[in-house]
C-alpha cells in the first residue's frame, strides 16, 4: 500500500449565510462561490478523506473526534436561526476516528470519540460539510477544539492524525473551519450592510491573507497568539486551527497559497483560502518554537499529586525515575560536549567528547529533555510488562538528540561519520528503525553497524553510538 | 363624590391588584453530571449517583418552594450564547432531544417544555425599549441547550411549569466584564418591569455555576466521587468569598467585584446571569438562603434562594 498523505488544506467560514442565504448579499455569494470552486478542486485532486478542524465545536475532556458513521439532524444557529435550518446527513469515518483517537493515546494525547444518535454537530462543520462535500462522496472526520489545548497539544493532535493518513494510504484534505477576525455587529444589520467590523480587522486579515497566498502557512501558525489578541474576540477557542493546519502540512512555510474569496459575514472576516502541498519555493521559516512529538503535558488534573512529583526540579542523581534509573548531571573535562536540549545522562558521563578532529558521542536514546518521555512510549511498564511502542518515533527521537548535541558542539547532523546501533528487538523493530535512518542518516551517508542486545538501561527500544567530525575552531 | 385622597387609594389598590411578583430569585447551576445522576426517564445514560451534596441542595429549594405559588420561571442560560444581542425562546412548545456537546456521555435528555409567550414577548418588547438589542427565536427546529433544560428539570422536574428563557449575549466577551454588566443589569431591571406589569408571579434563576476551571480529564466512572474536588485552592476562596456576599446579604458588593471574580476565577458569571439575576431582584440587601454548594468536574457550585416573596412588600 502506498503511503497516505495530504492532498490539499482549505480554511473556511462558519457562520451559516453561505449555505442558507448567499443571494442577499454580494460577498456571501462571492465566499459561497469560493466553497464551490474548493469542493471542486477536492474532487479533481481524488481525495479520499475530508478531515474538519472545527473552532465551533469547543471541547474539554481533550479533543472529541466524530465517530457515528451517520449523524442526522436538522442544525440551526444560536445566532442567526432566523435564517432557516440546515438538514444534515453526513458520511464519516468512523475507523479512522477510532484510528486517530488510538494514534493520540499514543502519542499521549488526551481524546475520545463520540458516537451519540442526535449528537449537535457545530455549525461551522456542517457548513464545511454541506458546501465541501455536497453530494456525501467522500467520508469525512471531525475533530473538536479543545478549550485548553496549547500549541504542543494541537501540534500533536496534527501529528497523530498524519501518522493515520500515512499508515492507511489516504489522500487527505485537511479543513479548518474558522473565521479569520471573529468580532461580529453585535446588533442585527441589512444584508447589504455587511463589512468587517473595524479597518484594524481588516487590515490584519489582509496580512493573515497575504502570507496564506506566499504559502507560508507556519508563519501564520506562529503569529498565531499575536493574531488572537489583536482581531479575535475571546470566546472560547483561541487561533489554534493554524497550529493544527501547520502541523498537517509539516509546518512548512513553502506552500502553494490560493486565496479564493474573503468578505464580511456579519462583520466577522470570512475566507476562503486553499493550500496546495505543492512547493512553491517561497519563504523559509522565520523562526521556530520547539517542535513536539509526544505531548507529555500538564493536563491530567485529576492526578494532581502524581503531576506535582513530575514536575519537580530535575532529580539527584540517587533518584530513580519513572523511565528507569537515576539522572545525573553530565560530566565536564576537558572536551567535554554537554546540551541543555539533550537527555540527562544516566551516568557519570558527558553527551560527547572531542578529541582530535573527531567528536565522540556517547551512547543516545530517545529520551526527551526535561520531561524524560520516551516518544513512541516505553518498552514495558514499572512493572516489567511489556507495552506496545512506535519504533519508528523512538529512532526519530534518538536522531533528534544526536542533532541537538551535535549542533551543541556547533555542527550538525551532516557531520556524522560512523554509527553504533543498539536494537533490544531486531525481529520486531528492525524494518521500522530502517525505515527512519533512510530517511534521515542514511541520507547523510555514515557508516553503520546494528546489533542486537538484551536490555538498555532506561525501557527504551534503540540507542546509537556516533562518532562525528568535530567542527573546526575558527 | 370621592376626595382627592381616596382617588389616589382606589388608584393604588388598583395597581396593587395587577401588579406582578417575584416570589423568589435563585442561583441554579447547571452542570450536566446533575440530572445524569438523577436517573430521570428522560435521560438515556444512567448513572450510579454522585454530586449528592448538590443534589440534595436542589431537593432543599425545591422544598423551599413546595407551598410558593408561582405561575412562570425566567431562566437565563450561558450555553445559549448569542454574540448578537440577547434572544428570547419564542413559540409556545418546545420537544425534542438535548445532547450536550461537551459530556454527550452524559446528558442526552428527551425534553418537552412550555413557553410563556405572553411573559415573554413582555419582556422582549420592554428590552428594546430600554435600547438592547434582541430577538425573538421563532425556528422550530431549534434546540435548547443543555443548560436551559439541565436547571429546568433540577428545579421542576415536572416541568409543569411554563418557561421564559433568555439567551446569555457575550457582550463579556466582545468588550469587558463592566460592559456586560451594564447591559445585564438593564436587562434585570425591565425583566423585572415587565414581570410586574404582567400580573404574574414568577421564580427567576440564573443558571451559572461560581469558578468554572474544569478538570481536563475524567474519571472511569464520571461519578467517582472520589476524584471530585475544586481545581485550585484559589477557586474555594473565591467561591467563599461570593457565598458569604450571598449570605449576609451583600449584593452590590457582589456587583463591584463582579470583574476580578469573573477574570480571577474564570467564573461562569461571564455569561451575565448572576448579574442580571441579582438585578432583577433589585439588589436585594436581606440574606440569600445557602441550599447547598459542591464541586462538578472541579468548578464550583451553589445553589442559593433570595426568597423575595417575603421581602418585596408588593403583595401586603
Amino acid at each position: 500500500m502506498t503511503e497516505g498523505r495530504l492532498v490539499g488544506s482549505y480554511i473556511v467560514p462558519v457562520h451559516p449565510h453561505t449555505v442558507l442565504v448567499p443571494e442577499q448579499n454580494e460577498g456571501w455569494q462571492r465566499l459561497r462561490d469560493a466553497f464551490d470552486d474548493a469542493a471542486q478542486r477536492i474532487k479533481d485532486a481524488d481525495a479520499d478523506l475530508l478531515v474538519i478542524y472545527s473552532t465551533t465545536w469547543p471541547s474539554i475532556i481533550g479533543h472529541q473526534i466524530q465517530a457515528d458513521p451517520n449523524p442526522e439532524w436538522v442544525m440551526v444557529d444560536h445566532d442567526f436561526h432566523d435564517l432557516g435550518s440546515i438538514p444534515y446527513s453526513f458520511n464519516i469515518d468512523a475507523d479512522f476516528a477510532e484510528a486517530w483517537n488510538a494514534a493520540n493515546e499514543k502519542r499521549g494525547l488526551k481524546s475520545r470519540t463520540i458516537n451519540y444518535t442526535g449528537f449537535p454537530i457545530d455549525v461551522g462543520s456542517v457548513v464545511a460539510l454541506k458546501l465541501l462535500n455536497p453530494d456525501n462522496a467522500i467520508p469525512a472526520v471531525i475533530v473538536s477544539s479543545n478549550v485548553y489545548a496549547n500549541r504542543a497539544e494541537t501540534t500533536v493532535l496534527a501529528k497523530s492524525c498524519l501518522d493515520v493518513i500515512k499508515a492507511t494510504g489516504r489522500k487527505a484534505v485537511a479543513v479548518t473551519a474558522m473565521s479569520l477576525s471573529n468580532r461580529m455587529f453585535t446588533a442585527p444589520i441589512e444584508p447589504k450592510d455587511d463589512k468587517i467590523h473595524s479597518l484594524k480587522d481588516d487590515e490584519w486579515n489582509r496580512k493573515i491573507l497575504e502570507f496564506l497566498g506566499e504559502g507560508r502557512l507556519e508563519d501564520v501558525g506562529q503569529l498565531s497568539r499575536t493574531i488572537h489578541k489583536q482581531i479575535r474576540v475571546q470566546k472560547v477557542v483561541a487561533f489554534k486551527p493554524m497550529w493544527w493546519l501547520s502541523g498537517m502540512n509539516g509546518n512548512r512555510n513553502n506552500l502553494t497559497g490560493d486565496v479564493l474569496a474573503y468578505e464580511a459575514i456579519h462583520g466577522a472576516g470570512g475566507a476562503v483560502v486553499h493550500l496546495d502541498p505543492t512547493p512553491s519555493g517561497a519563504g523559509d521559516k522565520e523562526y521556530d518554537e520547539d517542535d513536539v512529538e509526544f505531548f507529555a503535558g500538564e493536563r491530567n488534573v485529576l492526578d494532581a499529586e502524581d503531576q506535582m512529583e513530575s514536575e519537580d526540579s530535575a532529580p539527584s542523581p540517587d533518584e530513580k525515575t519513572s523511565s528507569g534509573p537515576a539522572l545525573w548531571e553530565p560530566t565536564t573535562q576537558k572536551g567535554s560536549v554537554n546540551s541543555e536540549a539533550a537527555p540527562k545522562p544516566v551516568g557519570m558521563y558527558p553527551h560527547a567528547r572531542k578529541v582530535g578532529d573527531l567528536l565522540y558521542l556517547s551512547g543516545v536514546g530517545p529520551r526527551q529533555p526535561g520531561t524524560n518521555a520516551i516518544p513512541g512510549g516505553p518498552i514495558h511498564d514499572d512493572a516489567g510488562n511489556p507495552l506496545d511502542y512506535d519504533i519508528k518515533a523512538q529512532t526519530r527521537a534518538v536522531i533528534d538528540n544526536i542533532t541537538r548535541i551535535l549542533e551543541e558542539a556547533g555542527g550538525s547532523i551532516a557531520d556524522v561519520l560512523d554509527v553504533t546501533s543498539f536494537l533490544v528487538d531486531m525481529d520486531r523493530d528492525f524494518a521500522g528503525y530502517n525505515e527512519v535512518w533512510a530517511d534521515t542518516l542514511g541520507k547523510v551517508g555514515p557508516t553503520r553497524t546494528t546489533l542486537a542486545i538484551r536490555a538498555l538501561p532506561t525501557p527504551i527500544a534503540v540507542e546509537m553510538k556516533v562518532i562525528a567530525r568535530a567542527p573546526t575552531t575558527e | 363624590m370621592r376626595n382627592a385622597d381616596a382617588d389616589i387609594a382606589l388608584k393604588r389598590l388598583g395597581h396593587i391588584m395587577t401588579q406582578g411578583e417575584i416570589v423568589a430569585g435563585c442561583l441554579a447551576p447547571h452542570p450536566p453530571h446533575l440530572v445524569y445522576a438523577e436517573n430521570p426517564p428522560q435521560n438515556e445514560p444512567v448513572a450510579e449517583g454522585g454530586w449528592e451534596q448538590l443534589r440534595w441542595g436542589y431537593e432543599r429549594l425545591r422544598d423551599s418552594l413546595k407551598d410558593v405559588e408561582y405561575d412562570a420561571i425566567v431562566l437565563l442560560s450561558p450555553h445559549w450564547q448569542t454574540y448578537v444581542g440577547t434572544h428570547f425562546l419564542g413559540l409556545p412548545n418546545f420537544k425534542s432531544l438535548s445532547v450536550d456537546p461537551v459530556f454527550p456521555n452524559l446528558f442526552r435528555y428527551h425534553y418537552d417544555l412550555n413557553i410563556d409567550v405572553d411573559l415573554t414577548k413582555r419582556i422582549h418588547d420592554k428590552a428594546a425599549e430600554a435600547g438592547l438589542a434582541v430577538k425573538m427565536m421563532e425556528n422550530p427546529d431549534f434546540r435548547v441547550d443543555y443548560g436551559t433544560i439541565t436547571t429546568g428539570h433540577m428545579f421542576n422536574p415536572s416541568w409543569d411549569k411554563p418557561l421564559v428563557v433568555i439567551s446569555s449575549n457575550r457582550s463579556r466577551d466582545y468588550y469587558s466584564v463592566e460592559v456586560m454588566q451594564e447591559m445585564m443589569i438593564e436587562l434585570g431591571k425591565v425583566t423585572r418591569e415587565a414581570i410586574m406589569e404582567s400580573g404574574k408571579k414568577v421564580v427567576v434563576l440564573a443558571s451559572n455555576s461560581l469558578s468554572h476551571r474544569h478538570f481536563t480529564t475524567e474519571s472511569a466512572i464520571p461519578e467517582d466521587m472520589s476524584k471530585e474536588h475544586i481545581t485550585s485552592h484559589a477557586m474555594h476562596l473565591w467561591d467563599m468569598r461570593m457565598i458569604e456576599y450571598f449570605k449576609s446579604g451583600q449584593a452590590q458588593r457582589i456587583l463591584n467585584e463582579m470583574p476580578e471574580f469573573t477574570e480571577q476565577a474564570i467564573a461562569e458569571s461571564d455569561g451575565g446571569g448572576l448579574s442580571w439575576l441579582l438585578s432583577t431582584l433589585d439588589t436585594p440587601t436581606y440574606p440569600a438562603t445557602l441550599h447547598g454548594y459542591g464541586t462538578i468536574i472541579g468548578t464550583g457550585n451553589a445553589i442559593v434562594e433570595w426568597p423575595e416573596r417575603q421581602h418585596s412588600g408588593a403583595v401586603e
